[in-house]
């Protein structure tokens, strides 16, 4: 058996047998860890599901459910054929730190024997089911900003590309003990605000702006209509699963127990300890405070700039920890908390000014939440951060505010120019939008006709035996 | 004969590795989920485009629209 199987990268976290019971146990733990993140992550799509159902109106609820459901196997077919390959093999560029790494990513491509049950490595099963929700998490934050007219598709071929090509090439780059970003630009993310996040919103606004906004959204005179959701209590029920699910994401981000030894880098004595995945040290205790705090600051600021909206202080809570996330591995609470507080607003006012300007319908408010909440958190860890290092292992560069800012461009950019690529190549074949009748029908037209039809049926074959 | 490589577990598991079936075919494998894959994009983007066009000619009509729109 192997002790650790994290990174398969040049230097650390290798693979190494376990000499004795105390690997044996740290082994299984870890195993046991990332089990446990998986299943609380789960709870995020669930929650992604009713809210953006509760969003929708009645007449597309089924195609908003199954749009969102569907990109859960796809994905997961895709991120196990190529995605889980891409996160190793691309961490130098490939070009600017170095070749495709490709010796080192054998051990993940579909065909290495470590991807299936294998009694010399316990770690990568559950380690590539923990990065498939990072991947599933970033397409659903596309899926919200695009309901009610998008064909379910095009929305699909989207979410391959963003699940299982996008995020985790930022990922290979930026969210690697490896990576090209960390070392060259001292880039620092411990928490996904621009890896997950920026790069998820970035490419829901690429789709947006190629989409068009849902019939009735804007008055002739361009100014924006609020669509209510059909079903608020759902949409706060379904926030609350994602902030749920959002304590698993935290704690998989993390590695929960590793020596100094196995690490390899400057770190000296004996002392183990949980880090990031850059393996730079934090404890699960400070981010959990740490989540707390940004989530109370977001749920508190942006109440009052809303004037009171749940809809937008539920939205303000997700926006807070977002946009802590990428230094809450090391930020005090108060930190934390102002953090969560002031990005969310800014991400707020944005949304309107970006609603009113460019006529960009986004249902669920996804670009503010997640892509300008996420960018602008990664370039505030650049200054609150700066000087500190980015990496246990020497020669990698400090944690600057250039260096972040230039990570936070990178990670939206990722995000937003292949899919507005590909996505103006669907519309371009009319694959992208419903039909202008079909979105007036409602998407789910046929399927409650044929509902309706059944419910009277039954109806009358049980009163003709009454 | 065993499809997994084992036929009883009298085993040292330092010396395991990977113990599912029909190792060696791993690429075969690959290949038709690769197809799977791609099929059932090829095979959703028919149907859908399908169902629209149904939609379209048959049932789009001022009172089902109507209809639709005040269910909400």
């Amino acid at each position: 058996m192997l002790e650790i199987a994290f990174t398969k990268g040049e230097t650390k976290g290798e693979t190494k047998p376990m000499g004795n019971n105390l690997d044996a146990l740290t082994t299984i733990f870890t195993e046991f860890y990332y089990w446990v993140t998986v299943v609380l992550m789960f709870l995020i799509h669930v929650g992604f599901c009713m809210y953006e159902v509760g969003t929708s109106r009645r007449r597309n609820h089924l195609h908003t459910l199954m749009k969102n459901t569907m990109l859960m196997p796809l994905i997961s077919i895709t991120f196990f054929l190529f995605g889980w390959w891409i996160y190793t093999a691309f961490i130098n560029g490939p070009g600017i730190t170095g070749p495709l790494n490709s010796e080192a990513a054998a051990a993940s491509l579909p065909w290495s024997q470590t991807m299936g049950p294998n009694m010399q490595d316990h770690i990568t099963g559950v380690f590539w089911a923990a990065f498939l929700l990072f991947s599933w998490t970033t397409a659903s934050i596309v899926s919200g900003a695009i309901i009610e007219r998008m064909r379910s598709g095009a929305f699909w071929i989207i979410a391959v590309l963003v699940g299982s090509v996008l995020w985790i090439l930022d990922a290979s780059w930026g969210w690697h003990p490896n990576g090209w970003m960390v070392k060259v630009l001292g880039y620092h993310d411990a928490y996904a605000s621009g890896v997950v996040h920026a790069i998820a919103g970035g490419a829901a606004l690429a789709v947006l702006f190629v989409l068009g906004p849902r019939i009735g959204k804007f008055a002739p005179d361009g100014t924006p209509r609020e669509i209510p959701p059909q079903n608020p209590w759902l949409v706060t029920i379904g926030i609350f699963l994602i902030y749920t699910g959002f304590w698993g994401f935290y704690a998989a981000c993390n590695i929960p127990i590793i020596s100094p030894e196995s690490i390899g880098g400057q770190l000296t004595g004996e002392t183990w300890t949980a880090t990031t995945i850059y393996f730079t040290p934090t404890s699960l205790g400070a981010i959990t405070v740490n989540f707390i705090l940004a989530l109370t600051g977001g749920m508190m600021a942006v109440y009052i700039i809303s004037k009171g909206d749940a809809f937008w202080t539920y939205s303000g809570g997700l926006a807070g920890i977002i946009a802590a996330s990428a230094g809450n591995d090391l930020y005090h609470p108060m930190q934390a908390l102002f953090i969560g507080a002031i990005v969310p607003c800014i991400a707020y006012k944005m949304h309107y000014l970006v609603e009113r300007w460019f006529k960009i319908d986004d249902a669920v408010g996804a670009v503010a939440v997640h892509g300008y909440s996420g960018f602008l958190g990664v370039v505030v860890a650049g200054f609150v951060l700066w000087g500190a290092p980015s990496s246990p292992f020497e020669g990698y560069a400090v944690i600057t505010p250039l260096g972040n800012t230039i990570g936070a461009v990178i990670m939206f950019a990722l995000g937003f120019f292949p899919v507005l690529v590909v996505a103006s190549i669907l519309d371009g074949v009319g694959l992208l939008r419903v039909p202008r009748e079909v979105e007036l029908l409602g998407l789910d037209y046929k399927t409650q006709a044929a509902y309706e039809h059944a419910v009277e049926d039954v109806k009358q074959a049980e009163t003709a035996t009454a | 004969m065993s499809t997994i490589g084992y036929s009883n577990w009298a085993v040292d598991l330092k010396d395991v590795a990977a113990i599912y079936p029909f190792q060696g075919w791993e690429w075969a494998m690959v290949v038709a989920a690769f197809i799977f894959w791609i099929v059932w994009h090829l095979v959703q983007l028919w149907q859908e485009g399908r169902e629209y066009k149904e939609d379209r000619t048959h049932h789009y009509n001022p009172a089902n629209v109507k209809s639709s729109i005040e269910r909400y």
